[in-house]
């Protein structure tokens, strides 16, 4: 996964390009957190353009950054599904 | 005569084997010359399935699961169980967005995402023996393309 932060748009972009399944997950969605922790964005975009395969642990993760993002008062976007 | 063909598959229940499982299955059915769009809905309904026997099933200690897959004419049917722990109660887990782990950021959609991209699904479960998931999906017959000379294709 692909991470840039615009500090000027304070936008955090996640670029996803592996499969997405409950074991791949855990790695996106603690990267995600410690991220989204570390440069605390004004708003977040999850690109899932190269995401190859994708199941319901993929939903709960986009979900759960949600929730995150808006417990601190953030936007958050998905773009981009194949 | 009657295409058939089947196989088995059994293997432990760490995460890892989830994209094993899809893509085992995906090659199994690659032979009835199936659509992307078709490949993707079982790889999906298979991931989820082996996911639940994992997370739910087994609750992330490690047990066997078992992978059976039967091909007759153009319908594949996909059988995956477990001695897990069992389901309590078969008709609220399959409602959709419910989950008994809303800890673990579950989406409570892996029944819904089965029902929708296979043709059928039963679940039969005990509690503490185990759980047995049967999805079919009829492959579409392809419309072949029509072979067409350059002479044909020029005439128009």
């Amino acid at each position: 996964m692909e991470v840039k932060y615009y500090s000027q748009q304070k936008l955090l972009l996640f670029k996803i390009t592996e499969e997405i399944d409950e074991c791949k997950v855990k790695n996106i969605r603690r990267r995600a957190d410690y991220e989204i922790e570390r440069f605390m964005p004004k708003r977040v975009i999850f690109d899932f353009d190269r995401v190859t395969f994708m199941d319901s642990s993929g939903i709960g993760m986009v979900i759960g950054r949600y929730k995150q993002a808006a417990m601190l008062g953030r936007k958050g976007r998905t773009y981009k599904f194949n | 005569m009657i295409n058939e063909n089947e196989m088995k598959l059994e293997f432990i229940s760490k995460s890892n084997n989830e994209a094993f499982a899809r893509i085992t299955v995906a090659a199994f059915v690659a032979g009835l010359d199936p659509t992307i769009e078709e490949i993707s809905d079982i790889k999906t309904a298979v991931s989820e399935a082996v996911t639940n026997s994992i997370v739910h099933g087994y609750e992330d200690k490690l047990g066997i699961i078992n992978l059976k897959c039967k091909i007759r004419d153009r319908e594949v049917t996909i059988e995956v169980s477990d001695n897990g722990k069992g389901i309590e109660n078969v008709e609220m887990a399959k409602q959709p967005l419910y989950t008994s782990r809303p800890n673990l950021e579950r989406s409570g959609m892996g029944f819904t995402i089965m029902e929708s991209f296979m043709d059928d699904l039963k679940v039969e479960s005990v509690l503490g023996v185990g759980t047995k998931i049967t999805m079919k999906k009829t492959i579409k017959e392809q419309q072949k393309e029509e072979i067409v000379t350059l002479e044909e294709a020029l005439r128009g």
